[in-house]
């Protein structure tokens, strides 16, 4: 399946705004984040766990637990700092 | 129903909110109303200016999730919220709170409800510029503290 990998702020400036990434089925999205660390690079430096990245879910806060289905929207960013 | 979330580069004018937000509804008995503005120093560096960069569809739907748990919470009548976005000099305003009531006191509470939950669970990200460089700025673990004393935890910063 495929799911679309959207990035904001430092996050978006380190990695480019949005990819695509095929994942097997019944992923979720702790899985995902495995598969971007793994490709090494800036990927491993700035998704490292231990670094405070948040994540969400069709446009939604989630956490790694979550299962992904096809068609997805993922998104990793820097704790908000709005208002 | 009137429009309760915008996103936006354009500035707002306070006045022209309440009036709507009051606007036909004449059980309004208090408004509170909260302005954020771009501060000239932070963490200790000046600022000359920042950036602020969202999540389109996300934000906006968070922002109105935020409002209905408000309204679930407290005995409000109506709220808005407007927040900027894009480049914004020192002294711009970024956000806007406003929340009507019959009476002051859940229009208060309800309005430091929703700028608590926002600052901690808005999309939103902040870039400012300083003598040093641009910087993001950093997410405070006080405005985790904020939210917490409403009884939600944040685990944002």
């Amino acid at each position: 399946m495929k799911v679309q990998v959207r990035y904001f702020a430092a996050l978006r400036e380190a990695l480019g705004a949005a990819e695509t990434v095929e994942l097997p089925a019944g992923s979720t999205l702790g899985t995902l984040r495995d598969v971007l660390l793994a490709r090494g690079g800036r990927h491993a430096e700035v998704l490292a766990r231990g670094r405070a990245v948040r994540c969400a879910l069709d446009q939604a806060m989630s956490d790694e637990t979550a299962v992904l289905r096809d068609g997805a929207e993922v998104a990793f960013f820097p704790p908000v700092t709005g208002g | 129903m009137a429009q309760r979330v915008s996103i936006q580069t354009a500035d707002f004018d306070l006045s022209t909110e309440v009036a709507a937000l009051r606007a036909a509804d004449p059980g309004v008995g208090a408004v509170a109303s909260f302005v954020g503005t771009v501060r000239d120093r932070n963490d200790g560096s000046a600022v000359s200016d920042m950036e602020l960069e969202h999540y389109p569809g996300m934000t906006e739907r968070a922002i109105e999730a935020m409002i209905d748990e408000a309204r679930q919470r407290f005995d409000i009548r109506a709220a808005r919220v407007v927040h900027r976005v894009g480049p914004l000099r020192v002294g711009e305003q970024i956000v806007l709170v406003a929340v009507t009531s019959a009476h002051r006191g859940q229009a208060f509470q309800a309005c430091e409800f929703l700028m608590d939950y926002l600052k901690t669970q808005a999309p939103f990200w902040k870039k400012e510029t300083t003598p040093e460089g641009a910087r993001w700025v950093d997410a405070r673990v006080a405005d985790d503290a904020a939210l917490a004393r409403w009884g939600i935890q944040a685990s944002n910063a």
